[in-house]
Formats: C-alpha cells, structure tokens, sequence
C-alpha cells in the first residue's frame, strides 16, 4: 500500500485496476470522464481499454467481454445510459458471467448536463444492484466490493457517483501492483439457453431476478458501508442520507453540541434497499430528515418501510419540502435544514455570513464562452451572415458549440440531446415548408450518435443543411479522440474515418469541406448549400483552439479604429474589449491569432504582431 | 483545526495549477488534503473556484460559508463572489486586473474599480497586487498563478515558503520553464511596486 492525493475518479480507476479489470469501455462525459483516461494511462499491460463510439456501443463491448469471463468497467454519465438503457434493461435479464461494473457519474445541480436524472432510480427500474460512495476513499473500496457482488450473483452492478465525489481530491491508501487481484478469463462457451434472450427465459429470469433482490436487501443489512450510528436514549430524531451528503451531514453534525447524538443511517446501497437495516434505524424514532440530493429514493424507501412494518416515524425531506427539491446540497443547505429540523436558532451565524454577501448586480455575469479563437465561433458567423435575412432554423447539439447559443452569436435555437438537432431540423422542416433548417453537429457527436439521423434525413427526403463543427477532437470533455482523430484511447494509431467519405457514402450530393477561418469562402459555401434542395452538408474543419494554439497575436491600431464595435457586437470574442477610448483593445493574454476579427473589421484596424 | 482555502478566477487563468502546488506543498509536509475544483463546461472562460482543505477533521473537501481562512482571487469581481466563503478575519490576496466577460464587452454592467472598493470595505486582511504589471513586466501572462502563490506567501497567512513551491515546480514543471515559474514567484516580495494595498 501506498498514499496518492486522487480525484475521485482516478480512485474508481485506480480500484478497477486493483480489481483486476480486464476490459474498461466507455464514451467521455462530465463528470465520469476521468475514469476511463486514468486506466488507460495507469493501466497494467493487459488491460485492453476503449473509446466507444457511444454509450450503447460501449455497454454491449463490455457485456461481449464479461460472457467471456472477463472483469469490465463501462463508464459515462448519467444522460449516457440513458443511451445504453436499451443492451442495460436486457443484459439484466440474460446476466454476466465476469463482474460487471456500470460507473455512471451523476450530476447535481446540474453543472454540465441537460438533466437532474437520478441513476439510483434507474437501477430500480432495470432491477441492477447500486453502489453509492460517499468520498473517493469509499469509492476506491467500493469497487472491488461491486465486482466481488457482480460475481457471486451473476448480475451487472451500478456503482453511482455524483459530481462532488467524482471530482474531488482525497489523500488515500492505494494497492502496490503485487496486490493486486489477478482475473483470468475464461473464455466464453456456447449455451444458448443462457445468452440468448427469449421470452421464456425471461419470464423464468424474472422471478430469479425478483428473489435475488429480496436477498440482497438482506445481505446490503449487513454491508460494512451501510452504517448506523447515533444514541436514541438521547434523541429521538434521525437522519438519513447517502453519497457525497453523507459527508455534508457529518460536518454539520460536527458542528454543533445539539445534533450529535442524532441517529445516522448512511445508506451505501439505495438498491436493493437495506431493508432490515432501515427498520432497526427507524424504531424508536420519532422524526427523520432524509438528506439526499436529486430524487428521494431514500426517502420514499423509508416511508414505504413505514407502512410496511406500522412505524409511527414522521418522515420528511424532498416530499415534505424541508430539503430543496432540484440542484445540489452543500455544507450549508445542509447545515440549515438540520438546523431547522433540530428547532436550532442558526439566525446568528447565518446574519454573519449574510453580512459577506455582496449585491449581485455588482458581480460580473460570467457564463461560459467559445474560446477567444475557437474556430466554432467563425463557422456560427459565417452561417448567420450568409443567411440574413430569410427564414431560418439553428438546431444545436451537445458539446462545446452549445455555447453559440450565447449573445452575440444567438445560432442555437434549440439543443435536446446528443444528435437530436437532425431530427429537430427534419421535424421542423416537414410542417414549415419556407423554414431554411440548419442542424450544427460535433465530429464527436457525429460519430456518437448523428448518422443514424442523416440517413433518415437521406431516405424521407427531408429538406436540410447540415454543419458539421469538425475540430477533430471531442473538446468539452477534454480532448478525448474519436473515430475521425485516427487515434484510440490505448494511443494506438487506426485509420480515421472521414466524415465527408460517410456522408457521400448515404448519398449526399452536396458535402464541402471549408475552413471556417476562412471568411469570405466559408458565407459563399453556406449559400451555396442552402439554395439547393435536399440534404446537404459543409464540414468547417478547423481544429480545436485549444490544441493548436497559433502564435500570431493580433493588436489594434488605435489610430485605425473608429470605435464602431462592429467586432465586439458580432463576434463576441472574449479577447476583444472595450478600451477606455472608447475604441477597441485586444487582450493580449487570450488572442490566438484566428484573424477572423481582421476579416470583418470595415476599417481594417487589427494588425499581426502583438506578444505573448 | 483544519485550514481552509478559496482559489478562484476566470477559467484558463490557472488556478487548478495553483491549487495544485498548494496540495502537494501539504502532502509533502505530510499534512492531510482535500480538495474540490470546477471542471467541466464552466472552464470555458466561465467562473472557477477550487476549494482546499488542509488539515485531519474535514469530512469533505467543500468548504462551508465563512469558514475560508484565506480566498485567493486571480480577479477582483471573483474576489467579491467567493467572499461569503471568508471567515472573520479572513485574509484575502487577489489580483486587481479585471477578465471583463463577454456580457460586459456587450453592455452589461461590471464596474471592477466598484468590486475593489467594495473588498476595501468589507476585508480586514487584503493584499491587492497588479498581476498585470507584473505578467508584463515577466513577459507572460501564463504565470499568473505562480505570481498569486507568491503574493499569497507574502501576505504571510498561507503557511509556506517560496522554497516549498520551488520543490513543487521542479517536480512537476517541465524544466524550460522552472527559471520562469522562479520568477513569478518571487516577483511580489522583490518588485513591491506592484501591490497596490496590503493591510
């Protein structure tokens, strides 16, 4: 054993390795993203790891890899499995032979996602056992844990995480390489009346299914993560709570002389619920606060087991409205709900730190932007340029050009899921005949989930342009490669697949590939595109910004400008602000050099040459 | 008694790095870490913060309201933000330039010499640097943070020595850069020109 300061992502990682995982596939997403990347760098040399395409890909690579015998680790976040929902439901039916982990990170808040969904609930609904760490030391321990679980009851496991546990630092004990567990694969061998999903497999699965979670609710009673502590000679009042809130109650407990004889039930595994567990923690109760974030899971199970075994034990949190309904909890949103639920006066330390909050129409209002530079923010200028004035539809898609929906740019109209601005631009297309619809999609994207959505576009004769922002990397999550970068997450080099080869290969007649940076060509192209009928489709490749960092800074001369701001209201560009002579300065730390303001400028004010 | 510590900024002004230093300078001295920082969309030119707790009775590595011994702010409008974090008597160290967003450049209001003001009044320990001055006089803009570690061991309220972060950049930095990184960090101590208030 040895000490590592570790994200709680890298924990998870550094535990599957431990474990002895064989294959780990999965698709980047905020917050899970850092599991996979720490395998494939940490990884021992027998690890086989990949980059899915998606989510699904990725769950039905890694059930491939378990009915051979083989350890496996799928990773994404929350909005993912929903991707992976269809191979999740039926694997549950079929079940694996090799421990199965699914890790999907939640995300509270939500900080980078579309949803609050919560994946405890999923769980239930494909009856998939849940691991729910509440720091990254648990979840270090957890993972050999959730493969040990997977085994012995031939069942995937989901180990959930949320934001706060994925993304924060803890010094922990980690296993030196001559402890970790070995994993020999198997092998798979021919049964068809174990892989192949029938009805009447099904029907008799289920009833297994069904009496295996009865068990496990009892053998999760006597899980060592699942904890109960408190004195209720004491007090009569409760908490119950899980993950990273576990850690929020403790604090506040800590805090105050009041509370700390309160009971704790730390539920580790919200599925199959500790049953037996809750019932020893409720009697002789009176009240319970359920701290959770998300959806009440803990809390519904409580007032369930109430009724079940006639406890008179008031239950409150999200459904009695004492703990906020949406968003994350934090030291502080728990502090005050225990607060209240203690009958605590917490008014003084309260008025203290109110007396530090500052007027919020004096902070600056600081959303996230496209990069000073980003290509993405060319390719959205050049489209509303070239289509001014007509009738037109921007769909958006999932990945760092979202942000084009930001002023000035104002290009997404709508953004849904991943790949879902095609069938958005079709749907919209098909009533509004005069409407020139545009879908914008990433190369990630593209490949994840897009294609499907062309050759529907393609068959039923829709009518569209599509753009595709080909930066040649998957840039929100971080950088990770993709199909069209040639590379893999093991680093090994692979023919890319071209994007332009794919659309012409469903049958598109019209697909450009322009520059963005490239002003003047990249309106003509769009023109061009949009007054042909069909499906059409311009690639803008450019790379990401971020990875390729030109060096020639631009600066403006002061005595060429004439402060008409045309730059700053069209564009947008972090590195473009005003100067207190009412002309425009660029902000030598963030110009990348793009040129695009020096296309635009009527006055031809920007000149090559500022430093670093 | 754990030690608590706000860092924030722009995203991609270097804080994560900043933080960084500061827990390895810890773990190297043996004291316990926890740490939480932003990741995600909001690095993209949005509002970071990273919190670090140093110390054995944290449970978690956020920090709750008015118990941040220090905030150390690489903008003075995301000094004010962070400030319900501060304790009493919290120290903080931040730099005056101000990032102006996008929404400002466009017309939304940000009066940045406001927020410094309004930090005057409402800190009791504030050390105010010109980080600009300084990354212009070093010749880089990439070593702001390096410049705030300095600033912050200046004010004497962060606990470690400019030798305990020479360590840190010698281990982790990529050697072309140690002479810079040096620079930067002993910049606020030799060039007091740049500090605009330390009380």
């Amino acid at each position: 054993m040895h000490t590592e300061f570790v994200m709680g992502n890298e924990a998870i990682a550094l535990g599957a390795i431990a474990a002895g995982v064989n294959l780990v596939s999965g698709y980047p997403g905020t917050p899970s993203t850092e599991v996979l990347e720490t395998i494939a760098k940490k990884r021992t040399a027998d690890i086989y790891v990949e980059w899915s395409i998606n989510e699904k890909a990725a769950m039905e690579v890694a059930a491939g890899a378990s009915y051979a015998g083989a350890r496996v680790m799928v990773t994404m976040k929350q909005v993912g499995l929903n991707v992976a929902s269809d191979p999740l439901m039926c694997l549950e039916y079929v079940g694996i032979k090799g421990g199965m982990i699914i890790l999907v990170a939640d995300d509270p808040g939500p900080i980078s996602s579309q949803t609050e969904q919560d994946t405890r609930n999923f769980a239930q609904f494909s009856k998939i056992p849940c691991f729910d760490p509440s720091s990254a030391k648990e979840a270090y321990d957890m993972v050999e844990d959730a493969f040990d679980y997977s085994e012995r009851y031939k069942t995937p496991v989901i180990l959930r995480s949320t934001t706060r546990v994925c993304h924060g630092y803890a010094s922990i004990e980690i296993k030196d390489e001559n402890e970790f567990t070995k994993h020999t694969v198997e092998g798979f061998i021919k049964d068809t009346s174990r892989w192949v999903i029938f009805p009447r497999l099904s029907y008799a699965n289920h009833k297994k299914i069904v009496a295996r979670n009865e068990e496990l609710s009892e053998v999760f009673s006597g899980y060592k993560r699942n904890l109960l502590n408190g004195d209720k000679n004491i007090s009569k009042k409760g908490i119950a709570t899980g993950g990273i809130s576990y850690t929020y109650v403790m604090e506040s407990l800590a805090s105050n002389e009041e509370y700390k004889n309160f009971s704790v039930f730390k539920v580790a595994t919200p599925y199959p619920f500790p049953e037996k567990l809750a019932v020893g923690f409720l009697t002789g109760l009176d009240e319970v606060l359920c701290i959770e974030e998300l959806d009440p899971v803990i809390e519904k199970e409580l007032v369930y087991i109430c009724g079940k075994y006639n406890l008179d034990v008031k239950i409150r949190g999200k459904l009695t409205h004492d703990i906020q309904v949406a968003g994350e909890n934090s030291i502080d949103s728990v502090s005050q709900a225990i607060g209240s639920f203690a009958s605590v006066n917490l008014s003084n330390t309260i008025e203290e730190t109110k007396s530090q909050e500052v007027d919020p129409s004096i902070l600056p209002v600081r959303p996230p932007v496209l990069c000073a530079g980003c290509p993405h923010r060319a390719s959205f200028y050049a489209v509303k340029q070239a289509m001014k004035g007509q009738k037109t539809i921007f769909c958006g898609d999932i990945g760092c050009y979202t942000m084009g929906n930001a002023m000035p740019l104002d290009m997404c109209d709508t953004c849904l899921c991943m790949g879902a601005g095609l069938g958005i631009a079709q749907g919209v297309g098909h009533v509004e005949a005069d409407t020139k619809c545009f879908a914008f999609v990433g190369d990630s994207t593209f490949f994840a989930s897009a294609i499907t959505g062309v050759i529907n576009a393609v068959y039923n004769g829709a009518d569209m342009t599509l753009v595709v922002l080909d930066n040649s990397t998957t840039a929100m999550t971080g950088h990770q490669p993709h199909p069209g970068t040639g590379r893999t997450a093991m680093g090994d080099v692979v023919e890319k697949i071209s994007i332009e080869n794919v659309l012409k290969g469903i049958g598109l007649q019209f697909v450009k590939t322009v520059d963005p940076l490239d002003y003047q060509l990249s309106v003509a192209t769009v023109k061009e595109a949009s007054e042909l009928r069909g499906v059409k489709a311009i690639i803008f490749k450019s790379p990401c910004i971020v990875l390729n960092k030109p060096t020639n800074k631009l600066v403006i001369d002061s005595k060429i400008c004439t402060g008409c701001k045309k730059c700053i209201r069209e564009l947008g560009c972090p590195a473009l602000i005003p100067d207190i002579n009412g002309k425009v300065k660029i902000d030598p730390s963030l110009c990348t050099g793009c040129l695009l303001c020096s296309q635009i400028c009527p006055f031809e004010a920007m000149l090559e040459g500022g430093l670093d | 008694m754990s030690k608590n510590i706000v860092l924030c900024g722009v995203g991609g002004q270097g804080t994560v790095l900043a933080s960084k230093l500061i827990s390895a300078a810890a773990l190297e001295k043996g004291i316990p870490v926890m740490s939480a920082e932003t990741i995600g969309m909001a690095q993209r030119g949005g509002s970071v913060f990273s919190h670090l707790r140093m110390g054995n009775d944290a449970y978690c590595p956020m920090i709750a309201k008015g118990s941040a011994d220090m905030i150390i702010a690489f903008e003075p409008g995301e000094a004010l933000r962070m400030l319900p974090y501060l304790k009493k008597d919290g120290q903080v160290v931040v730099s005056s330039h101000p990032v102006i967003p996008v929404t400002a450049s466009l017309g939304a209001k940000y009066d940045y010499e406001l927020a410094i003001s309004t930090l005057r009044s409402k800190v009791s320990k504030l050390l105010i640097i010109d980080g600009n001055m300084a990354c212009n006089d070093i010749g880089s803009h990439k070593v702001l943070n390096l410049i705030m570690l300095g600033a912050s061991i200046y004010s004497g309220a962060l606990g470690f020595t400019e030798d305990d972060f020479r360590w840190q950049i010698q281990k982790r930095i990529s050697p072309k850069f140690h002479e810079l990184n040096f620079k930067a960090l002993e910049y606020v101590r030799l060039n007091p020109q740049v500090i605009i208030e330390n009380k």
